[in-house]
């Protein structure tokens, strides 16, 4: 299995990323740089985290103009696996791969803590190897995670069974439904503002995200 | 010929910052102030432009990549 780690100028959670996916989970892994646009010769992709083009205009409206947002376009149709962690996830809503926006914290603070995580949905290709209702512990770091959405889309995501994270208990950034993590409808694309690249080891806190590049990798 | 572009959110729309600010201004004494919205002012300045050029290059703008359609409305002007 060969992943590739987009980067784009801003990003900060690209080599936790390729660390996490080479170092604890021995997937090949290349950095992608965001000007590039071919990704044929990967079976996933990663958008990670960070503060793309500075969080200018909105969170990730300026990197979804990049050239290689395209090819991630082809690839999702395509059936590819595509994770998109915290900033990623802002920027797969942007590109319109995932349904929904991300807006201020209801405190608006820069929340860096651990969450406790519920598994919702355990049969997509990233959450296979959990239980429903299974509770994961992972770290979040952002300031825009409070997911909103229309009635509709909420009503969709939830007969679907694209809810693929909620926050448990407390819900740290007022959410709407505690939703931490969603699913497109082919259950190709996972955007989440939790980082499971971040918990991977014990010394970490955590080793949960396992679970997650476990999954992809079964 | 310039246009100004406002954006804010949508009614219904979480604002902490007007919310906040709403509060502040009460707490100083400043009254009758039924509620404080705060959002964006974007200024486009146009080369050589007729007027409706610039309105229509503004609203393709807006649309395309300066306010998010799920989250804010947008309004603006063309100024000479």
């Amino acid at each position: 299995m060969k992943f590739a780690v987009i980067v784009f100028p801003g990003s900060n959670c690209d080599h936790d990323a390729y660390y996490a996916l080479k170092n604890q989970f021995n997937i090949n892994v290349d950095f992608v740089w965001h000007k590039e646009n071919q990704l044929d010769g990967y079976d996933g992709i990663l958008i990670p985290g960070g503060f793309s083009y500075g969080d200018y205009l909105r969170t990730g409206a300026i990197a979804r103009f990049s050239p290689i947002m395209k090819s991630i376009i082809e690839q999702s149709k395509k059936g590819k696996i595509i994770l998109g962690i915290c900033n990623g996830f802002q920027i797969l809503l942007e590109s319109g791969l995932l349904p929904g926006s991300l807006i201020n914290n209801k405190k608006m603070k820069f929340l860096s803590e651990n969450v406790i995580l519920e598994a919702v949905n355990n049969e997509s290709v990233f959450t296979k190897k959990m239980f429903k209702g299974q509770e994961l512990t992972m770290p979040i770091a952002h300031k825009q995670g409070n997911y909103i959405a229309s009635v509709d889309i909420l009503n969709r995501l939830q007969d679907e069974d694209r809810i693929a994270f909620k926050y448990k208990g407390n819900n740290p950034n007022g959410s709407i439904s505690n939703i931490a993590g969603i699913l497109n409808s082919k259950k190709n694309v996972l955007g989440m503002m939790p980082h499971p690249e971040r918990a991977v080891e014990n010394v970490l806190g955590s080793n949960d995200g396992k679970y997650i590049f476990e999954s992809i990798l079964k | 010929m310039k246009s100004k572009i406002y954006i804010k959110y949508k009614d219904g729309i979480l604002d902490p910052q007007g919310t906040v600010t709403n509060k502040a201004l009460e707490s100083i004494g400043i009254k009758k102030i039924n509620s404080v919205a705060i959002g964006k002012l974007i200024e486009i300045d146009f080369d050589d432009v007729t007027k409706e050029e610039a309105s229509k290059i503004t609203d393709e703008s807006c649309k395309k990549l300066l306010a998010n359609p799920n989250t804010e409305t947008y309004s603006f002007e063309i100024v000479e």
